[in-house]
């Protein structure tokens, strides 16, 4: 089988494994008890909150752990709406639902929020806001690449419009983190999200990233572990992979954006050539995200053709691949229905081969043929 | 002489969290190695595989406490189970009314999700427990108002171990139609919990103080009468809407294997830990003045709190490096305060201040107890020649009567 879907969850490395086991199976304190089992693990969380805070250029101190990014997204919107209940959010039509649902829930308390909707090109489109919509907004959250077709948003100029509107931001970098820069200070956000298990780290560890500035309200309560913003005994052989999968960001980013993006960029010549749709095709993407879709062919059809020969894709983020529905973030880019009915992904990973992508190819070649003579039989 | 030469001291702080039990991390390690796929992906075997072993650990969990699988939804602990709980089903229900009571001696966890509650306009109860740690039924069913919507009763206590009468509260909630939580993170693999029985509607669970992972736990939402929360965590829709994120699979593997493994050798093992703390508490009530904290009888085998008088906390707990233990829970353990549990059971300041929570469990020793047994009458032997209030107390004079100079 081969693995073609890294933007749902990764691998993890061989050198993560390794640093894990020793808290996975032997004797591990409470990070919170004052004897000596407890501190050894306390100091172990603080060396990974270290190696985190590096990946991002942030401050350790600015790393609040948490169990997932959709934690860190529900964190952070919760958390701004208790402590400013005065809050207007803003966000992108494209959002992950553990960003845009959170929204939406509390709007039953009263919270107002606006839509930012996207081009063709799935970038951002802020001047569709009239002024008065854009005065409005004083909380901004937008992800940095999305998850379904790589596009990456033009991120200074974003946010150069919300500070001039003093707007607080947050950015979700889940799927942007070890495939491009991602520089917490330069960027300037107030708040960002991260998560382990996209990075070849672990599932049940990510973190948000918080400026002090921002007067956070805790989400999760209780022990008040983590500053007190996040409560609950650390998930701490998750931390410590976490940790580790940070310190080679740097060295995925040029794997990413060297042999996987010439993967990508072959790829997709080949897919073209088939007669496929490539979605944001002339936007700047993650090196290793193509998103596609054939105007005659069944979506569904050819993804489960694909994995009988041992082809792991997927149609759209893991998370809604339960409905049938058509992927919102298409939709949202205005793509037809139909065709965004039938739309794959396929999302490459460091230890992705060229052969790999050869076979692929090759029996892509031979699956979408059948399928177009089995559609002109049909028709 | 007490060898104090060993690397690490023996750990006797189960309560705080359990070692991960060999057979869990051999189950746990392949689904980080090789079946890492994310269990929300439909597409492909990774999701698959990952998914049915995410069902086979749900169905473990449902078993130890004879629940259905579709009444358990994962969290990431068991202080997201208490905040899910809470406010959750307050929230849901706010419509019938919005007080809620539960206990001074419940877990921060709980506590705090009430509080929260309570600054959002809801009006709250914290009940004092008796002396012996244990609810008076007759006080809980006075605090019920018309109002009330949700009770939050924790099933053993973290500190103190003391087991409360989960049916008997649960009746009373069914009578007046409230919402009845119970946090059992301390209670699985140590009491019999039959759901089916129960009158529960909601419980709180942790894998890692029953030898499973760290950052896993579980809630369990009753289907018959079928109780609604609103979710707290928003986004892929996971668990059928009511907590959303990306299932660490290998860790709700691990959390399968724990709650198995305690559902079939939980009788066997509290036998042996039962007498393991018969032999600690005889050992420690030969030093003199010394006062078990609970109820001794409506107890965990795995709990013995004792308060030592005449000796300083601090000083105890570093006299006594050789073993790993407590003053008060783990989570509240970075202030000096005293435990707020045991001033709830109106303990003096002083005997809150000197109280040890020995928590023992599955890889305990007879050999650690005794080692334990020898330590504390070294170390409190020596921490009471050097206190003056000890030479008074032994010269009989009375404490409490002594007028002290002010500085």
């Amino acid at each position: 089988m081969i693995y073609f879907d890294h933007n749902a969850t990764t691998s993890i490395h061989p050198e993560v494994l390794d640093t894990m086991m020793p808290f996975l199976a032997a004797q591990q304190g409470n990070p919170s008890s004052n004897h000596s089992f407890g501190r050894n693990v306390q100091t172990a969380i603080e060396e990974a909150r270290e190696k985190v805070a590096n990946s991002v250029n942030a401050h350790p101190s600015q790393v609040i752990f948490t169990s997932s990014g959709t934690e860190s997204n529900n964190t952070i919107i919760h958390g701004i709406s208790r402590s400013y209940p005065e809050s207007h959010f803003g966000f992108s039509s494209i959002e992950h639902p553990c960003v845009s649902e959170p929204i939406k829930s509390i709007e039953s308390r009263g919270f107002k929020n606006t839509q930012i909707p996207v081009d063709i090109n799935g970038l951002l489109n802020i001047s569709a806001l009239s002024n008065e919509e854009q005065k409005n907004i004083t909380f901004l959250s937008i992800m940095i690449a999305n998850n379904e077709t790589g596009v990456i948003q033009d991120m200074p100029t974003i946010i150069k419009w919300a500070k001039s509107h003093n707007i607080q931001i947050h950015t979700d970098a889940v799927q942007a983190i070890g495939k491009i820069n991602v520089d917490f200070e330069a960027l300037g956000v107030d708040a960002m999200t991260i998560s382990s298990h996209k990075i070849y780290g672990p599932q049940g560890a990510a973190a948000l990233i918080l400026n002090k500035k921002i007067d956070l309200y805790p989400h999760l309560m209780g022990g008040g572990q983590e500053k007190g913003l996040r409560s609950g005994t650390e998930n701490i052989a998750a931390i410590v992979g976490f940790g580790k999968a940070c310190e080679r960001v740097q060295k995925n980013i040029v794997i990413i954006n060297n042999e996987v993006k010439q993967g990508r960029l072959f790829l997709e010549k080949a897919l073209k050539d088939l007669g496929a749709v490539i979605f944001a095709d002339q936007t700047e993407r993650l090196g290793n995200t193509t998103f596609f879709a054939f105007n005659n062919i069944d979506g569904s059809t050819l993804l489960t053709a694909l994995d009988r020969k041992g082809f792991a894709i997927a149609s759209g983020s893991a998370c809604s691949s339960n409905s049938s529905d058509a992927s919102h973030v298409l939709l949202a880019m205005g793509i037809d229905r139909e065709l965004a009915q039938g739309a794959l992904r396929v999302s490459l990973g460091v230890e992705t081969k060229k052969n790999d992508i050869k076979s692929f190819i090759e029996t892509l070649k031979i699956e979408v043929n059948r399928l177009k003579q089995l559609t002109a039989m049909a028709a | 002489m007490i060898n104090e030469t060993q690397v690490m001291p023996i750990y006797m702080d189960y309560s705080a969290t359990t070692p991960v039990d060999p057979r869990v991390a051999e189950k746990m390690i392949p689904f980080i190695t090789e079946s890492y796929g994310n269990p929300a992906s439909r597409s492909h075997p990774y999701g698959w595989t990952a998914e049915k072993a995410v069902e086979n650990a749900r169905n473990e969990v449902a078993k130890l406490v004879n629940a259905d699988p579709r009444e358990i939804i994962w969290t990431s602990g068991a202080t997201e189970s208490n905040n899910l709980a809470i406010k959750g089903a307050s929230n849901f229900y706010s419509s019938k009314g919005k007080h809620i009571i539960s206990v001074a001696t419940e877990h921060k966890a709980v506590i705090d999700a009430v509080r929260e509650m309570e600054r959002l306009g809801y009006e709250t109860t914290f009940l004092q427990p008796e002396p012996d740690g244990l609810i008076d039924i007759k006080k809980f069913k006075n605090a019920i108002r018309p109002d009330t919507v949700l009770a939050s009763v924790m099933m053993v206590n973290n500190e103190i171990g003391v087991i409360q009468d989960i049916d008997a509260l649960g009746k009373a909630c069914r009578a007046e139609k409230i919402i009845f939580h119970v946090d059992a993170a301390q209670a699985t693999g140590k009491v019999e919990i039959d759901l089916e029985k129960l009158p529960v509607d909601l419980m709180s669970f942790s894998a890692h103080k029953t030898y499973g992972p760290k950052g896993v736990g579980a809630l369990y939402v009753r289907r018959k009468p079928r109780i609604r929360i609103e979710a707290q965590m928003h986004g892929g829709g996971h668990e059928r809407g009511m907590r959303s994120g990306t299932l660490a699979t290998h860790q709700i593997v691990g959390m399968g294997e724990a709650f198995r493994i305690a559902r079939e050798e939980m009788e066997t093992e509290n036998a042996h830990i039962k007498k393991l703390q018969l032999r600690l508490l005889s050992g420690l009530t030969e030093i003199e003045e010394t006062y078990v904290n609970g109820d001794i009888e409506k107890r965990v085998p795995h709990n013995l709190n004792i308060s030592f008088n005449y000796v300083e906390g601090e000083s105890l707990i570093m006299a006594i490096k050789g073993i790993a233990v407590s003053s008060g829970s783990a989570c509240t353990s970075a202030s000096l305060e005293p435990s707020y549990v045991l001033r709830a059971l109106g303990r003096s300041d002083e005997l809150a201040h000197s109280s040890i929570r020995f928590s023992i469990g599955r890889f305990t020793k007879e050999s650690d107890i005794d080692y334990a047994i020898e330590l504390l009458k070294e170390k409190i032997g020596r921490l009471r020649e050097l206190s003056p209030l000890w030479e008074m107390f032994q010269d009989g004079v009375d404490l409490e009567k002594v007028e002290w100079a002010e500085h």
